[in-house]
């Protein structure tokens, strides 16, 4: 498009948006915006879209779904949780609680993905609609300009010697949100607000996987771990299951693991090796190690969403959950592209790309799931930084549940007996377990 | 499950390893005067970070490209950013 076949006074640009990031985010809003009869560029760092990343992987499909309906069927998915179970560890026992429930497989609620196998296919769903995919290039920088209303403006983006230029950029750059940061929206969180998930994949028979984690044909299991995994420091351990793998990991809060004194390599191989988990990854073989930081900060994190030609979608705008026994992001990412996608289809028609003209983005993700939920967890945070959570909790239960099962030939006792008197062993007291309790209500 | 180290367990990935630009920087200075130096070698999860005589060594090639140790960084001490478009991990389970 030359200047000449625009309106007069509007600027000569290559593309009327460039979508930095191809993560479930930015492939969801490049390919809502292709839909909408605007013309695309995505852009990816990475040698291919996918290839940069790394999660847990289970996917919190309903949004998906509204997107392209039956995906689970069609996208390279991995297995449909049924089965969620919640461990909590001591370094010589774990109890545990597993849910398993049809409601968790019709409609699918959840399904696993591995990110290298599935973000590619959803950059090829963006592509089919007519985006432009440009993968190996890393943006460098935004570019801005002053409009004349004298408000600085983003009209575009460098990478490299090559400068693309777009009535609206889309900052779709994952967690380190080093674009919104240049400009200000975004600033350097502080370190409880961040923490680090180190992670690998565990290959495995197909039929062991399903026989160790109880389930059958493409079912699958979400193992939630808390207490000894992580040495004491705030976060938890995760074990999902994928087809012939597991993900394994742990995500360790930053302010509690400079805090500790331990590195995050000694806390992963603590975990990995950790006799509560020896009897699912036996024979097990590492394939991949990766490691990848989480927002952690919830409501509090999330500050300006829009300004002039620029929105900032899915982690970089600071949209994860994590409710101590699940982490969300793609979920929130793919919800928030879509709120993004229309206030920009809708800014580029009113040729209003203004941080006014934007402001429908705010509006929109405000009313939708997105920040209902982030609201809703508003309170997470702070009551996953109470420290009960990774020790002691754990050592009351197991000794509780001791005290049920050993039968050593003294004299059996009630429940509620045997539980006060683990209690009273036990360092938590009453008042903290109350409080704590209370909270936990309140938050989660 | 066998036990591994990192380097073993860094060796099952992909690297396309940009031979000519280290994405990280260090301030030695600050890295000791910050605390900064011992936080990075802690933190990262691969293993990039060492001190030898008091100097951090960076061993860049190894980088997962997390970021982790700009989050815990005094400012000034530390720049990273990611390789260049198309180098460094290629994740292929992710
Ligand atoms: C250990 C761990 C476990 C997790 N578990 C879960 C889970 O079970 N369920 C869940 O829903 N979420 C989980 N999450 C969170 C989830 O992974 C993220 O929230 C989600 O990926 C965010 O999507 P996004 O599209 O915003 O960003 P990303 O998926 O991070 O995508 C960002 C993209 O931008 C590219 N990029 C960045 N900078 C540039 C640049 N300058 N130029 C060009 N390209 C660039 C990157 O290469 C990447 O492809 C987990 C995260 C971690 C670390």
């Amino acid at each position: 498009m030359t200047a000449s076949t625009q309106d007069a006074g509007e600027p000569e640009v290559d593309f009327d948006v460039v979508v930095v990031g191809s993560g479930p985010a930015g492939s969801v809003a490049a390919y809502r915006l292709a839909q909408a009869g605007l013309s695309v560029v995505l852009i990816e760092r990475g040698e291919a879209p996918g290839s940069k990343n790394l999660s847990g992987g289970v996917l919190y499909g309903r949004v998906l779904d509204e997107v392209f309906p039956g995906f689970a069927d069609e996208a390279p998915v991995e297995r449909r949780i049924t089965r969620h179970v919640t461990t909590f560890l001591t370094p010589d026992s774990s109890v545990g609680i597993d849910y398993a429930g049809r409601a968790l497989a019709e409609p699918v609620n959840a399904v696993t993905v591995l990110r290298a196998r599935f973000d590619p296919w959803l950059a090829g769903k963006a592509e089919e609609a007519g985006v432009f995919l440009m993968p190996g290039v890393r943006v460098d920088s935004l570019l801005t300009e002053t409009g004349p209303d004298g408000a600085t403006r983003v009209v575009g983006v460098q990478a490299g010697d090559d400068q693309l230029r777009a009535r609206v950029v889309v900052a779709a750059d994952g967690v380190n949100s080093f674009l919104a940061r240049s400009i200000g929206l975004r600033r350097k969180e502080p370190t409880n607000h961040m923490a680090v998930g180190v992670k690998a994949v565990v290959k495995l028979p197909r039929g062991v996987i399903e026989d160790r984690f109880g389930v059958t044909g493409d079912e699958g299991a979400a193992h939630a771990i808390v207490g000894d995994c992580t040495l004491g420091i705030g976060g938890g351990g995760f074990l999902y299951t994928n087809t012939e793998s597991l993900s394994l990991g742990v995500v360790l809060r930053l302010d509690d693991l400079v805090r500790s004194g331990r590195t995050a390599i000694e806390v992963f191989e603590h975990y990995s090796q950790h006799p509560g988990l020896a009897h699912y990854l036996r024979d097990g073989e590492i394939v991949e190690y990766g490691s990848h930081l989480v927002a952690e900060g919830g409501l509090a994190m999330v500050g300006e969403v829009a300004t002039g030609g620029l929105v900032v979608v899915g982690e970089a705008a600071g949209l994860t959950i994590n409710s101590g026994l699940t982490v969300r992001g793609m979920d929130l990412a793919i919800g928030s592209a879509i709120a993004a996608s229309d206030a920009v289809a809708e800014a580029v028609a009113a040729g209003d790309v203004s941080a006014a003209g934007l402001a429908g983005y705010r509006r929109r993700l405000d009313a939708s799931f997105v920040m209902q939920d982030m609201r809703t967890y508003a309170k997470a945070p702070a009551f996953l930084e109470r420290t009960g959570m990774y020790g002691a909790y754990g050592e009351l239960a197991a000794s509780i549940f001791e005290g049920v099962f050993t039968l050593d030939g003294t004299p059996r006792k009630h429940l509620t007996k045997v539980a006060w008197e683990a209690f009273r062993r036990s360092p938590v007291r009453a008042r903290q377990l109350v409080s704590d309790g209370w909270a936990g209500v309140k938050a989660l | 499950m066998k036990t591994t180290t990192v380097p073993e367990r860094l060796a099952a990935n992909r690297f396309e390893i940009d031979e000519d630009e280290s994405h990280i920087e260090v301030d030695q200075e600050l890295c000791r005067t910050t605390g900064t130096g011992k936080a990075i070698i802690a933190v990262c999860p691969a293993g990039v970070y060492s001190e030898q005589d008091g100097e951090i060594l960076v061993d860049y090639a190894a980088c997962l490209e997390c970021g982790t140790c700009l989050a815990v960084a005094a400012p000034g001490a530390l720049k990273w950013r990611y390789p260049r478009g198309g180098f460094g991990v290629s994740f292929r389970e992710g």
